[in-house]
Formats: C-alpha cells, sequence, structure tokens
C-alpha cells in the first residue's frame, strides 16, 4: 500500500464483496454508479440503515460495510 | 351474495381474502397475468441484495405496480429474530410500508417456524411501530401469544411451506379462530382449490399462498380457481353448514309415496 492509490481510494465491502470507491464519495454518488434507482433500494451501513433523504449527505468511509437491498419475489 | 364482505387488518380494509406470493414463477409477466386472474390486493415480497453486476436486470416493481397492490415484505429465509428485524426495518426503508409479513423459521427441512424467535421478533417490531402479521405454528396458545405481543394478524399453517399437503388440522385452525380478535389466515400448505375452501370454511379471514399457484401447470388458471375457492369458502362459511348425520336424510318427502 505504498502506491498514492491509498490518497484517492477506500476499500469497502459491498453486498459481501470487495470494492474499491473514490475517497469523499457518497453513498448517493455510489448507489447511482451501480446504475440503481436510490427510490427502490434501501441501503445499510454498518448495521445501520442510512435514511433515503440522506444518501447524498453520507459519505462512505474506509472498511466500511454496505448492504444495497431491494424487492423481489417471494412467498 | 354478500358483494361488501371486505375484512380489515390494522386499519386497512381489503375486498380479496385472497394474499399471494412472487415467488417461483417462470417469469415476471406470468407472475403479474397470475396476479390478475387471483383478484389479490395483497402480495408478499421478499427482501434481497441487489444485483450490483448488472443492475439493468428486470425489476418485480416494474411488472407489479406498488402503487396499485399492497407490498407485503416477508422475512422469510430468516432463523433468528435479529436477522428478521433487520430485513423489515431494510424493508420499511425501501418500500416505506409498515405492514409486514413475519416469519422466523426454526429448520430448513421443514421450514416450520421457531415460535420463540418469532415471539420475541413480535414484540420488537410492535414497539417500532411495525403491524407484523405473523407466520406460526398451528397452536391456539401461540396464536394467543403473539396477538398479545402486538401481531395485527395470526398466519398458522395449513401444512409446511410448499408442501401442497392441505389443511391437516382443522381442529386447530378452528380453534385459533374462535380465539382470536385479530384475523387469522392460514398461510402455507395449500396445494389446491379445495384445500383454499376449508380455510374459509373454518371461518379464517383469509389465504395466503405461492406454490399452489405457481407451481400449477398452468398458474394463471389456477389462480383464477384460487379466486373462485376462496369466495365458494366464504360464501359457505356466511352461509352457516348443514349439521352432520351418522346416516342417511330423504330428500324428497316420504308423505304421498304410491
Amino acid at each position: 500500500m505504498t502506491d498514492t492509490a491509498i490518497h484517492i481510494e477506500i476499500q469497502i465491502t459491498l453486498n459481501g464483496d470487495p470494492r474499491r470507491v473514490p475517497i469523499g464519495w457518497t453513498i448517493a454518488q455510489l448507489v447511482s454508479e451501480i446504475g440503481l434507482d436510490p427510490k427502490k433500494v434501501a441501503v445499510e451501513r454498518n448495521l445501520e440503515i442510512i435514511p433515503r433523504s440522506t444518501l447524498a449527505q453520507v459519505e462512505l468511509r474506509d472498511g466500511d460495510v454496505l448492504e444495497i437491498v431491494h424487492f423481489v419475489g417471494g412467498g | 351474495m354478500s358483494n361488501n364482505d371486505s375484512w380489515t387488518v390494522a386499519g386497512r380494509t381489503f375486498t380479496s381474502r385472497l394474499i399471494v406470493g412472487t415467488g417461483k414463477y417462470k417469469d415476471f409477466e406470468q407472475n403479474a397475468t397470475a396476479l390478475v386472474a387471483s383478484g389479490a390486493e395483497i402480495i408478499t415480497v421478499a427482501v434481497r441484495r441487489v444485483n450490483v453486476s448488472d443492475s439493468k436486470a428486470p425489476m418485480l416493481t416494474d411488472f407489479i405496480d406498488p402503487k396499485k397492490y399492497t407490498y407485503l415484505p416477508n422475512t422469510a429465509g430468516c432463523f433468528t429474530a435479529d436477522e428478521a428485524i433487520r430485513t423489515l426495518r431494510l424493508a420499511r426503508e425501501a418500500g416505506g410500508w409498515d405492514l409486514v409479513k413475519l416469519e422466523v423459521l426454526g429448520e430448513a427441512k421443514t421450514l416450520y417456524p421457531d415460535m420463540r424467535e418469532t415471539l420475541k421478533a413480535t414484540e420488537v417490531l410492535a414497539k417500532e411501530g411495525f403491524l407484523p402479521m405473523v407466520y406460526c405454528v398451528d397452536d391456539p396458545i401461540a396464536a394467543k401469544q403473539l396477538e398479545e405481543a402486538g401481531a395485527v394478524a395470526v398466519m398458522p399453517l395449513g401444512a409446511p411451506i410448499g408442501s401442497g399437503l392441505g389443511i391437516q388440522n382443522r381442529v386447530t385452525i378452528r380453534l385459533i379462530v374462535e380465539g382470536a380478535s385479530v384475523p387469522v389466515l392460514v398461510d402455507a400448505g395449500v396445494g389446491t382449490a379445495s384445500d383454499a375452501a376449508v380455510a374459509m370454511e373454518l371461518g379464517c379471514e383469509g389465504v395466503l399462498m405461492n406454490t399452489a399457484i405457481a407451481e400449477a401447470k398452468d398458474p394463471v388458471r389456477m389462480a383464477r380457481a384460487m379466486k373462485l375457492a376462496v369466495a365458494a369458502g366464504r360464501e359457505a362459511y356466511l352461509a352457516g353448514r348443514m349439521g352432520r348425520r351418522m346416516y342417511a336424510d330423504p330428500s324428497s318427502p316420504l308423505a304421498g309415496l304410491i
């Protein structure tokens, strides 16, 4: 970890998989980068729900564990 | 016919007494067509991780309008109260709905509910403002305890989830109906139309099913059959069935025989 990337990217876990994102990104930026409609998903960070209205304000931190869920068919 | 025979759960009134699941269908299109045929107004849905690598994959909400149907998020696949509570908190954030279906499973083989965890989760959810409709064992005492804990409906199984075996214990379902002051719905075990009719004849407010429709050879036709069966069973219940006799009783008069 001596390259300069350490200064511009952080490491998070998204739905169980590791992912690197630019430093300073908000959750809303990540959601739109993935191509999701923020109105159709819910986000949990480190076991805490992040209200949809605040997604654009909440900055990602190194080591964050994120779960992004939506509704699928079920009984 | 009683045309205004609606039912109410947690202050919300519905005309259809059939709740259908949205799992196991060939595709979303078939699911949506079967839903229309069933006449259901409430559908159960599961909460799962989004596909991060393919966000353009079709979504349930594109085929079944959440503004037109009441989405009832479930906790299928949860084996502890904590998992179920976590799932429903996410569901509330994703959809904004507080009417939910709680199920906490005890083991994968039978998918029988773990009532200790179910009761714990019901209490917490009710305190957090959720309106939990709760999947449970067909035990009149457990049903009462759930009601005391804040369940807005109790939903005993007729038989194991996905088994299609039909209602195995009519006596306990009837005892739950008689003892409950919240709606009772048979959830799980229905295999064919007559099973749904039996549930309604026992006095249940409604029936919840998924596999019986989704795994029928013709799901859309079975959805229609279930709609008719639920209506027929309800009518029979309201009409009040004849008493049972041990022996025959002729329908034609005995007087005036030649």
